[in-house]
């Protein structure tokens, strides 16, 4: 019986289970909110400017909301394209693709076992962010009510299963990131110019951002969609930049996934 | 898709590849028979290895066709069903071990793959090393490796992309030993190679590319009849032996060697036994009157460098040039 997606996928996990990039990023999803962490049990400032900054002393719980917005900025992007970048790359860097195309599984099967592999590992990078901030916030600041965007306040345990809702919501720019990187991954065939073009690109388009007369395409930007998860902290809850994140998202990575997919399915393995 | 019976193993037609303006395939027809220890030969450079990828499925062909025991590669892996091995050197994961390489491998060749791992390390004999990560592994090893992966789809046809590359003399006779053994076992045996010794030695059956081009496919029987028997002559007097040798009917290519005496070719042994009565009779005492088969490297010269004329590497085969052989052989 010849083997499907899932036994491709599951070896998938299993290279990147053995590769040091792997921890490195899940290892800095760890890191960046246990040192979040240390700064607010060591100094008394707190970022007054972004949404629940000024909380972050009075409950753990703000913290891991707090680090959502500052990862966006590069954290998240880079952790998301040290595996996204490297994923197609790294066969052609090693040789590989040869080696896994002439068995008796098809280009796409192998195709969408990266998607899901790479899919996998941001969604356990985003979890490990949003657990470790939570404890260690809790740590630090106490596991107590938080106070939402509307000025109202919110048990810790609606807390938390928002915080969930807003890990997932946060996912789909995440997501979308992970299709760029895995383009360039296929098309550059070089795993450093993958990772280092999938960090410009999601650079630029804050940029593009924050320039002056392009506001009109602030909406329409994959860097704004990292703030959709703000209208679950809203009572009631505004939906509308979470649906908006969904469309947006889509936009960037059905194309990229679409291009990628078609390079894989016809290109030449003619290295290594 | 359905194999078709009786089909050979690989039948190529007419396959051409492409790089822009660069022909690295310029039209190869090929047909491996089943049984055969088929031996892949050319320069460097001849666009042995492109051939060999677009065999595999793994280069998509600008012109032409292949054929694996009836099915095209490039319409899925269906096609590589009993067919297996490596081009260029196999590359594996090296942050894994040998074992687990080929766990992936078995995995990814599903029907129960897995339960041969043990037996192919075994017969590359590196169960020992299988714990080891592949970074670590010296060449030889990996080449075994890429052996045992290929072992592991219980081939029925194995192409061998220079199997004893960059081997040792000891990794070499090893590999060779291996592939008569599995050649012996029943299984079709393409061996695509620039080692002429090791093809000598292994194949039964030869094709020849030179520039993208096959200059030659046939056995080697064949070859060696077509290029004929060259002959090297020695006498008291080599001057009169010419002339009698340019005037005696059935000799060709007679010619003075550059080591001494003279040489020429001829298909008829009469000929050359009234050839030493007529030297007798002409004053030109024999010193020496050997025959020499020409070896596979002079037939592979002689088709590869003998002849470069405008239009020879058209896609008929060509028969090697009996002068070129002739004065490699002698």
């Amino acid at each position: 019986m010849r083997p499907g997606i899932l036994t491709v996928y599951r070896w998938e996990l299993v290279k990147l289970r053995f590769q040091k990039r792997t921890y490195l990023g899940l290892g800095a999803a760890a890191l960046a909110p246990t040192l979040f962490a240390v700064a607010v049990a060591t100094s008394n400032g707190q970022p007054e400017d972004v949404a629940l900054g000024r909380y972050i002393h009075d409950t753990g719980l703000a913290i891991p909301f707090v680090l959502l917005l500052f990862g966006s900025i590069w954290m998240f992007p880079l952790i998301t394209a040290l595996v996204a970048g490297d994923i197609v790359a790294a066969e052609d860097h090693n040789g590989t693709l040869k080696t896994i195309l002439t068995r008796s599984v098809e280009r796409g099967q192998v195709f969408a076992a990266k998607v899901l592999a790479t899919a996998t590992y941001a969604i356990a990078a985003i979890v490990l962010t949003g657990t470790v901030a939570v404890v260690a916030g809790s740590l630090v600041s106490g596991f107590d009510p938080l106070p939402t965007l509307s000025g109202t306040t919110i048990s810790p345990g609606r807390g938390l299963v928002l915080l969930g809702g807003s890990l997932l919501v946060y996912l789909m720019p995440i997501l979308a990131v992970a299709a760029i990187g895995l383009l360039f991954s296929t098309v550059f065939r070089n795993s450093a110019a993958a990772v280092v073009g999938t960090l410009m690109a999601s650079l630029l388009l804050q940029l593009v951002g924050i320039l002056p007369g392009l506001g009109g395409l602030r909406p329409y930007l994959l860097s704004t969609q990292f703030d959709a998860w703000q209208g679950l902290l809203r009572q009631p809850v505004d939906w509308a930049p979470v649906v908006r994140a969904a469309w947006v998202c889509a936009l960037y990575a059905v194309p990229a996934l679409g291009t990628a997919l078609l390079v894989f399915l016809r290109r030449d393995v003619d290295g290594g | 898709m359905t194999p078709v019976v009786d089909a050979p193993p690989i039948e190529v037609r007419g396959l051409v590849k492409h790089y822009g303006d660069i022909v690295a395939v310029g039209g190869v027809d090929l047909t491996v028979l089943p049984g055969d220890v088929f031996g892949y030969l050319g320069p460097n450079g001849a666009g042995k290895t492109t051939a060999l990828r677009m065999m595999l499925g793994l280069i998509r062909p600008t012109a032409g066709s292949v054929r694996l025991f009836g099915r095209d590669p490039q319409a899925g892996v269906a096609a590589l069903q009993g067919v297996a091995g490596f081009v260029e050197a196999p590359r594996f994961y090296p942050y894994l071990t040998a074992r687990r390489n080929l766990e992936l491998c078995a995995a990814l060749d599903g029907d129960g793959a897995d339960a041969r791992i043990d037996e192919v390390l075994d017969v590359v004999e590196l169960r020992d090393r299988a714990k080891v990560r592949v970074g670590g592994y010296s060449h030889g090893m990996r080449q075994r490796l890429g052996i045992a992966a290929a072992l592991l789809r219980r081939p029925r046809l194995l192409l061998l992309d220079e199997p004893a590359t960059g081997l040792d003399p000891a990794g070499m006779r090893d590999m060779r030993l291996l592939v008569r053994r599995l050649a012996d076992s029943g299984m079709t045996v393409l061996l695509s190679s620039h080692l002429l010794a090791e093809v000598e030695e292994l194949c039964n059956r030869v094709g020849i590319v030179d520039h993208g081009l096959m200059a030659y496919e046939g056995t080697l029987e064949e070859l060696r009849r077509a290029a004929g028997i060259g002959y090297r002559l020695r006498t008291t007097h080599d001057d009169r032996a010419l002339a009698v040798c340019r005037r005696h009917p059935g000799l060709a290519d007679v010619a003075v060697a550059a080591a001494g005496g003279i040489v020429f070719r001829t298909a008829d042994e009469m000929a050359v036994a009234e050839l030493s009565r007529a030297l007798t009779d002409e004053g030109a005492l024999v010193l020496e009157l050997s025959p020499s088969h020409a070896t596979l490297e002079d037939l592979f010269f002689a088709l590869t460098e003998g002849d470069k004329a405008p239009g020879a590497n058209g896609a008929a085969p060509r028969t090697p040039r009996p002068a070129a052989v002739a004065e490699r052989a002698a």
